[in-house]
Protein backbone atom coordinates (compact mmCIF):
# COMPACT_ATOMS: atom_id res chain seq x y z
CA UNK A 1 0.00 0.00 0.00
CA UNK A 2 1.63 3.57 -1.05
CA UNK A 3 2.37 5.48 1.70
CA UNK A 4 1.06 9.53 1.85
CA UNK A 5 3.35 12.32 2.40
CA UNK A 6 3.01 12.59 5.58
CA UNK A 7 3.05 8.83 6.51
CA UNK A 8 6.90 9.00 5.00
CA UNK A 9 7.68 12.28 6.36
CA UNK A 10 6.06 10.68 10.12
CA UNK A 11 7.54 7.23 9.91
CA UNK A 12 11.14 8.46 10.46
CA UNK A 13 10.00 10.21 14.04
CA UNK A 14 9.09 6.78 15.79
CA UNK A 15 7.72 3.88 13.64
CA UNK A 16 11.52 3.95 11.75
CA UNK A 17 13.18 6.20 14.38
CA UNK A 18 16.97 5.37 13.05
CA UNK A 19 19.20 4.66 16.05
CA UNK A 20 16.27 2.62 17.94
CA UNK A 21 14.21 1.85 15.82
CA UNK A 22 16.49 1.17 12.56
CA UNK A 23 19.59 0.76 14.90
CA UNK A 24 22.04 2.31 12.39
CA UNK A 25 24.03 5.13 12.44
CA UNK A 26 25.62 4.37 15.98
CA UNK A 27 28.97 5.70 15.67
CA UNK A 28 27.53 9.26 16.63
CA UNK A 29 24.99 8.28 18.41
CA UNK A 30 27.72 7.38 20.87
CA UNK A 31 30.65 8.92 19.79
CA UNK A 32 29.09 13.07 20.56
CA UNK A 33 26.14 12.83 22.62
CA UNK A 34 28.09 13.60 25.82
CA UNK A 35 26.20 16.78 25.60
CA UNK A 36 22.25 17.60 24.22
CA UNK A 37 24.22 20.78 22.25
CA UNK A 38 26.39 18.39 20.66
CA UNK A 39 23.79 16.08 19.82
CA UNK A 40 21.10 18.06 18.43
CA UNK A 41 23.71 19.75 16.04
CA UNK A 42 25.40 16.52 15.15
CA UNK A 43 21.44 15.52 13.88
CA UNK A 44 21.19 18.84 12.38
CA UNK A 45 23.92 18.46 10.34
CA UNK A 46 22.82 15.22 9.25
CA UNK A 47 19.68 16.22 8.45
CA UNK A 48 21.05 18.76 5.83
CA UNK A 49 23.32 15.83 4.36
CA UNK A 50 19.99 13.64 4.19
CA UNK A 51 17.39 15.67 2.71
CA UNK A 52 20.02 17.60 0.41
CA UNK A 53 21.18 13.52 -0.92
CA UNK A 54 17.47 12.48 -0.82
CA UNK A 55 16.56 15.21 -2.68
CA UNK A 56 19.45 15.05 -5.51
CA UNK A 57 19.21 11.17 -5.78
CA UNK A 58 16.03 11.46 -6.14
CA UNK A 59 16.01 13.73 -8.83
CA UNK A 60 19.13 12.23 -10.81
CA UNK A 61 17.58 8.21 -10.32
CA UNK A 62 16.88 8.00 -14.05
CA UNK A 63 19.81 9.49 -15.26
CA UNK A 64 22.40 7.70 -12.67
CA UNK A 65 22.80 4.28 -14.21
CA UNK A 66 22.68 0.83 -12.07
CA UNK A 67 26.06 -0.07 -11.85
CA UNK A 68 27.63 2.75 -10.47
CA UNK A 69 25.22 4.43 -8.43
CA UNK A 70 26.81 3.51 -5.34
CA UNK A 71 29.93 5.95 -6.56
CA UNK A 72 27.72 8.45 -7.44
CA UNK A 73 25.74 8.40 -4.16
CA UNK A 74 28.88 8.94 -2.46
CA UNK A 75 30.19 12.20 -4.36
CA UNK A 76 26.40 13.48 -3.80
CA UNK A 77 26.95 12.45 0.00
CA UNK A 78 30.68 13.75 0.23
CA UNK A 79 29.85 16.98 -1.51
CA UNK A 80 27.06 17.77 1.17
CA UNK A 81 28.89 16.60 3.88
CA UNK A 82 31.83 19.09 3.04
CA UNK A 83 29.48 22.36 2.06
CA UNK A 84 28.18 21.50 5.72
CA UNK A 85 31.38 21.21 6.99
CA UNK A 86 32.36 24.78 5.98
CA UNK A 87 29.10 26.14 6.40
CA UNK A 88 29.57 25.00 9.94
CA UNK A 89 33.38 26.35 10.66
CA UNK A 90 31.92 29.71 8.95
CA UNK A 91 28.90 30.43 11.48
CA UNK A 92 29.02 27.93 14.31
CA UNK A 93 32.72 27.98 15.20
CA UNK A 94 32.77 26.52 18.45
CA UNK A 95 30.26 23.81 17.68
CA UNK A 96 32.74 22.90 15.18
CA UNK A 97 35.50 22.51 17.06
CA UNK A 98 33.46 20.30 19.86
CA UNK A 99 31.91 17.65 16.91
CA UNK A 100 35.10 17.99 15.42
CA UNK A 101 36.06 14.60 13.37
CA UNK A 102 32.71 13.19 13.44
CA UNK A 103 31.59 16.01 11.17
CA UNK A 104 33.50 14.76 7.60
CA UNK A 105 32.57 11.19 9.11
CA UNK A 106 28.61 11.78 8.38
CA UNK A 107 30.11 10.36 4.79
CA UNK A 108 29.81 7.03 6.03
CA UNK A 109 26.58 7.30 8.35
CA UNK A 110 25.04 4.35 7.10
CA UNK A 111 21.44 5.87 7.80
CA UNK A 112 22.46 8.17 4.46
CA UNK A 113 23.66 5.69 2.17
CA UNK A 114 20.85 3.22 3.22
CA UNK A 115 18.27 6.28 2.59
CA UNK A 116 19.74 6.99 -0.85
CA UNK A 117 19.60 3.35 -1.78
CA UNK A 118 16.63 1.96 -0.22
CA UNK A 119 14.65 4.91 -0.47
CA UNK A 120 15.38 7.77 -2.88
CA UNK A 121 16.73 5.96 -5.75
CA UNK A 122 13.48 5.02 -5.60
CA UNK A 123 10.69 6.77 -5.15
CA UNK A 124 9.34 10.55 -6.16
CA UNK A 125 11.51 13.93 -5.07
CA UNK A 126 8.63 14.59 -3.09
CA UNK A 127 8.48 11.54 -1.23
CA UNK A 128 12.17 11.22 -0.63
CA UNK A 129 12.24 15.09 0.40
CA UNK A 130 10.03 13.97 3.21
CA UNK A 131 11.74 11.10 3.87
CA UNK A 132 14.96 12.67 4.63
CA UNK A 133 13.66 15.33 6.46
CA UNK A 134 11.39 12.95 8.81
CA UNK A 135 14.64 10.59 9.39
CA UNK A 136 16.62 13.82 9.73
CA UNK A 137 14.47 15.22 12.44
CA UNK A 138 13.85 11.65 14.00
CA UNK A 139 17.90 11.19 14.20
CA UNK A 140 18.17 15.17 15.68
CA UNK A 141 15.81 14.25 18.57
CA UNK A 142 16.76 10.90 19.45
CA UNK A 143 20.69 12.30 19.54
CA UNK A 144 19.00 15.00 21.20
CA UNK A 145 17.36 13.01 24.31
CA UNK A 146 20.30 10.84 24.54
CA UNK A 147 22.55 13.87 25.18
CA UNK A 148 20.32 15.77 27.40
CA UNK A 149 20.37 12.28 29.66
CA UNK A 150 24.29 11.74 29.64
CA UNK A 151 24.60 15.33 30.53
CA UNK A 152 22.04 15.57 33.07
CA UNK A 153 23.54 12.78 34.86
CA UNK A 154 27.20 13.38 34.19
CA UNK A 155 26.93 17.04 34.79
CA UNK A 156 24.08 17.72 37.03
CA UNK A 157 23.08 19.85 34.59
CA UNK A 158 21.48 20.29 31.03
CA UNK A 159 22.25 23.00 28.20
CA UNK A 160 19.57 22.90 25.70
CA UNK A 161 20.86 25.87 23.37
CA UNK A 162 22.81 28.77 24.22
CA UNK A 163 21.73 30.23 27.20
CA UNK A 164 18.91 27.89 27.93
CA UNK A 165 20.15 25.69 30.28
CA UNK A 166 18.44 23.38 33.54
CA UNK A 167 20.33 22.64 36.35
CA UNK A 168 19.68 19.45 38.27
CA UNK A 169 21.09 21.00 41.90
CA UNK A 170 17.84 23.12 42.00
CA UNK A 171 15.70 20.67 42.33
CA UNK A 172 17.60 18.31 43.94
CA UNK A 173 20.32 19.86 46.21
CA UNK A 174 22.50 16.70 47.29
CA UNK A 175 22.40 15.63 43.89
CA UNK A 176 26.35 14.02 42.94
CA UNK A 177 26.97 13.70 39.18
CA UNK A 178 27.82 10.88 37.70
CA UNK A 179 30.55 11.58 35.13
CA UNK A 180 30.60 7.87 34.12
CA UNK A 181 27.44 8.74 31.59
CA UNK A 182 29.54 11.27 30.01
CA UNK A 183 32.66 8.85 29.17
CA UNK A 184 32.45 5.99 26.17
CA UNK A 185 30.93 2.98 28.21
CA UNK A 186 28.06 5.04 29.49
CA UNK A 187 27.05 5.68 26.29
CA UNK A 188 26.61 1.87 25.21
CA UNK A 189 25.00 1.58 29.02
CA UNK A 190 22.54 4.07 28.36
CA UNK A 191 21.72 3.91 24.70
CA UNK A 192 21.18 0.09 25.73
CA UNK A 193 18.71 1.57 28.59
CA UNK A 194 16.85 3.88 26.20
CA UNK A 195 16.60 0.96 23.14
CA UNK A 196 14.92 -1.35 26.30
CA UNK A 197 12.53 1.70 27.57
CA UNK A 198 11.67 2.20 23.44
CA UNK A 199 11.49 -1.16 22.70
CA UNK A 200 9.12 -1.72 25.70
CA UNK A 201 6.71 1.29 25.43
CA UNK A 202 6.63 0.29 21.50
CA UNK A 203 5.34 -3.16 21.57
CA UNK B 1 29.02 -0.52 -25.12
CA UNK B 2 26.52 2.65 -24.78
CA UNK B 3 26.01 1.87 -20.62
CA UNK B 4 29.64 2.02 -20.46
CA UNK B 5 29.71 5.65 -22.27
CA UNK B 6 26.55 6.69 -20.27
CA UNK B 7 28.85 5.31 -17.02
CA UNK B 8 31.56 7.63 -17.37
CA UNK B 9 29.52 10.35 -18.51
CA UNK B 10 27.36 10.41 -15.81
CA UNK B 11 30.27 10.30 -13.10
CA UNK B 12 32.37 12.56 -14.45
CA UNK B 13 30.03 15.24 -15.32
CA UNK B 14 28.76 14.44 -11.25
CA UNK B 15 32.51 15.23 -10.03
CA UNK B 16 32.71 18.09 -11.52
CA UNK B 17 29.65 19.64 -11.24
CA UNK B 18 30.40 18.44 -7.40
CA UNK B 19 33.78 20.23 -7.20
CA UNK B 20 32.75 23.15 -8.59
CA UNK B 21 30.13 23.87 -6.51
CA UNK B 22 32.46 22.93 -3.50
CA UNK B 23 35.17 25.90 -4.47
CA UNK B 24 32.31 28.06 -4.67
CA UNK B 25 31.79 27.30 -1.16
CA UNK B 26 34.58 27.16 -0.05
CA UNK B 27 35.97 30.92 -1.73
CA UNK B 28 32.30 32.00 -0.40
CA UNK B 29 33.37 30.78 3.15
CA UNK B 30 37.01 31.25 3.26
CA UNK B 31 36.96 35.19 4.97
CA UNK B 32 34.35 33.99 6.89
CA UNK B 33 36.22 30.89 8.23
CA UNK B 34 39.18 32.91 9.02
CA UNK B 35 37.78 35.68 11.11
CA UNK B 36 35.96 32.56 13.27
CA UNK B 37 39.58 31.18 13.65
CA UNK B 38 40.91 34.75 14.60
CA UNK B 39 38.05 35.31 17.08
CA UNK B 40 37.82 31.17 18.99
CA UNK B 41 41.41 29.52 18.30
CA UNK B 42 43.89 32.14 17.55
CA UNK B 43 42.61 35.08 19.56
CA UNK B 44 42.63 33.74 22.75
CA UNK B 45 45.92 32.40 22.47
CA UNK B 46 47.51 35.52 20.89
CA UNK B 47 45.77 37.39 24.29
CA UNK B 48 47.14 35.39 26.55
CA UNK B 49 50.99 35.97 25.44
CA UNK B 50 50.92 39.81 24.09
CA UNK B 51 48.52 40.48 28.05
CA UNK B 52 48.69 43.93 29.02
CA UNK B 53 49.55 45.40 25.34
CA UNK B 54 47.82 48.75 25.10
CA UNK B 55 46.66 48.08 21.16
CA UNK B 56 44.44 45.00 19.70
CA UNK B 57 46.83 42.88 18.59
CA UNK B 58 44.20 40.85 16.56
CA UNK B 59 43.74 43.95 14.15
CA UNK B 60 47.41 45.01 14.08
CA UNK B 61 48.76 41.85 11.78
CA UNK B 62 50.82 41.99 8.82
CA UNK B 63 51.93 39.22 6.95
CA UNK B 64 55.03 37.49 5.15
CA UNK B 65 55.10 35.70 2.56
CA UNK B 66 57.96 32.82 3.00
CA UNK B 67 57.71 30.31 -0.06
CA UNK B 68 54.53 29.04 -0.74
CA UNK B 69 53.47 30.01 3.20
CA UNK B 70 52.21 33.27 4.41
CA UNK B 71 52.38 33.79 7.75
CA UNK B 72 50.22 36.00 9.91
CA UNK B 73 52.02 38.17 13.08
CA UNK B 74 50.10 39.87 15.48
CA UNK B 75 51.80 42.83 17.35
CA UNK B 76 51.91 43.60 20.73
CA UNK B 77 52.36 47.48 21.83
CA UNK B 78 53.29 47.92 25.38
CA UNK B 79 54.41 51.30 26.16
CA UNK B 80 53.68 52.91 23.32
CA UNK B 81 56.71 50.41 21.16
CA UNK B 82 55.68 47.91 19.55
CA UNK B 83 58.02 45.40 20.83
CA UNK B 84 56.31 41.76 21.18
CA UNK B 85 55.35 40.05 17.80
CA UNK B 86 53.65 36.29 18.06
CA UNK B 87 52.74 34.06 15.46
CA UNK B 88 51.56 30.54 14.64
CA UNK B 89 53.78 27.80 13.64
CA UNK B 90 53.03 23.53 13.45
CA UNK B 91 54.39 20.62 14.81
CA UNK B 92 53.41 16.87 14.54
CA UNK B 93 51.59 15.68 17.53
CA UNK B 94 50.11 12.37 18.08
CA UNK B 95 46.31 12.81 16.72
CA UNK B 96 47.61 15.18 13.83
CA UNK B 97 48.80 18.42 13.64
CA UNK B 98 49.42 21.22 16.79
CA UNK B 99 49.18 25.03 15.99
CA UNK B 100 51.71 26.88 18.43
CA UNK B 101 51.15 30.39 18.71
CA UNK B 102 54.78 31.52 19.80
CA UNK B 103 55.54 35.40 21.14
CA UNK B 104 59.01 36.81 21.16
CA UNK B 105 60.40 40.34 22.06
CA UNK B 106 62.12 41.77 19.05
CA UNK B 107 64.50 44.14 20.95
CA UNK B 108 65.73 41.13 23.29
CA UNK B 109 65.16 38.48 21.52
CA UNK B 110 63.63 36.59 23.98
CA UNK B 111 60.77 34.29 23.86
CA UNK B 112 57.43 35.82 26.07
CA UNK B 113 54.86 33.32 25.63
CA UNK B 114 53.66 30.33 24.16
CA UNK B 115 49.91 29.09 23.88
CA UNK B 116 48.56 25.97 22.27
CA UNK B 117 45.91 26.53 19.24
CA UNK B 118 44.24 23.75 17.79
CA UNK B 119 45.21 20.44 18.32
CA UNK B 120 43.67 16.95 18.44
CA UNK B 121 45.03 15.26 21.31
CA UNK B 122 43.39 12.69 23.82
CA UNK B 123 41.69 14.44 26.36
CA UNK B 124 43.56 14.16 30.04
CA UNK B 125 46.57 13.35 28.51
CA UNK B 126 48.07 15.52 25.57
CA UNK B 127 44.88 17.95 25.49
CA UNK B 128 46.84 19.01 28.78
CA UNK B 129 49.28 21.27 26.30
CA UNK B 130 46.23 23.65 25.86
CA UNK B 131 44.35 22.89 29.16
CA UNK B 132 47.09 23.48 31.78
CA UNK B 133 50.08 25.95 31.61
CA UNK B 134 52.35 23.62 32.66
CA UNK B 135 54.43 22.68 29.58
CA UNK B 136 53.77 25.57 27.77
CA UNK B 137 55.45 27.92 30.63
CA UNK B 138 58.59 26.51 30.16
CA UNK B 139 59.19 28.41 27.06
CA UNK B 140 58.59 31.67 28.57
CA UNK B 141 62.52 34.18 28.71
CA UNK B 142 64.36 31.65 26.98
CA UNK B 143 66.75 33.18 24.05
CA UNK B 144 65.81 32.43 20.33
CA UNK B 145 68.87 31.12 19.56
CA UNK B 146 68.44 27.90 21.70
CA UNK B 147 67.41 25.37 19.92
CA UNK B 148 64.40 24.04 21.87
CA UNK B 149 63.47 20.20 22.94
CA UNK B 150 62.67 17.92 25.36
CA UNK B 151 64.58 16.81 28.42
CA UNK B 152 64.31 13.44 26.91
CA UNK B 153 65.88 14.28 23.58
CA UNK B 154 68.97 15.87 26.38
CA UNK B 155 66.99 19.44 25.87
CA UNK B 156 65.52 21.88 28.51
CA UNK B 157 61.68 21.48 28.52
CA UNK B 158 59.94 18.93 30.65
CA UNK B 159 57.45 16.96 28.84
CA UNK B 160 53.91 16.06 30.14
CA UNK B 161 54.02 12.96 31.53
CA UNK B 162 52.32 10.53 29.49
CA UNK B 163 52.43 12.90 26.58
CA UNK B 164 56.36 13.20 25.13
CA UNK B 165 54.86 13.08 21.56
CA UNK B 166 52.93 16.01 22.41
CA UNK B 167 55.43 17.48 24.11
CA UNK B 168 57.88 17.17 21.48
CA UNK B 169 55.42 18.50 18.65
CA UNK B 170 55.16 21.67 20.66
CA UNK B 171 59.11 21.87 20.99
CA UNK B 172 59.31 21.30 17.17
CA UNK B 173 56.63 24.18 16.57
CA UNK B 174 58.52 26.78 18.76
CA UNK B 175 61.72 25.43 17.27
CA UNK B 176 60.58 25.82 13.73
CA UNK B 177 59.03 29.09 14.64
CA UNK B 178 62.35 30.30 16.27
CA UNK B 179 64.25 29.45 13.33
CA UNK B 180 62.13 31.60 10.57
CA UNK B 181 61.99 33.86 13.30
CA UNK B 182 65.64 34.25 12.84
CA UNK B 183 65.64 34.62 9.02
CA UNK B 184 63.05 36.77 8.83
CA UNK B 185 63.77 39.08 11.68
CA UNK B 186 65.04 42.38 9.47
CA UNK B 187 61.86 42.23 7.51
CA UNK B 188 60.18 41.99 11.16
CA UNK B 189 61.77 44.84 12.80
CA UNK B 190 60.53 47.16 9.46
CA UNK B 191 57.26 46.21 9.67
CA UNK B 192 56.23 46.39 13.36
CA UNK B 193 57.87 50.23 13.44
CA UNK B 194 54.20 51.58 11.89
CA UNK B 195 52.80 49.79 15.04
CA UNK B 196 54.50 51.61 17.63
CA UNK B 197 53.15 55.20 18.11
Amino acid sequence: MPKTLVQEFTKGLWEELPPFRLVLGLCPVLGVTTSMENGLGMGIATTFVLFGSNFLVSLLRSIIPQKVRIACFIIIIASFVTIVELLMQAYTYPLYLKLGVFIPLIVVNCIVLGRAEAFAYKNKVLYSMADGLGIGIGYTLALGALGAVRELLGNGSVTVWGDLSYNLSSAFPSFQPFSFMVQAPGAFICLGLMLCFINAIGD
Amino acid sequence: MNDMVKMVVVLTVLSSVAGGVLAAVNKGTASQIEAQQLTFVKGPAIMSILEGSTNNPIEDRFKIADGDAETSFFVGVFDGKATTIAFEEFGKGFGGDIGVMVGVNVNEDKLVGVAVTVHTETPGLGANAKDKPDLVSQFKGLSVKESVSVTKDGGQINAISGATITSRAVCVAVDKALKSYQKIKPQLQQEIQQFGK
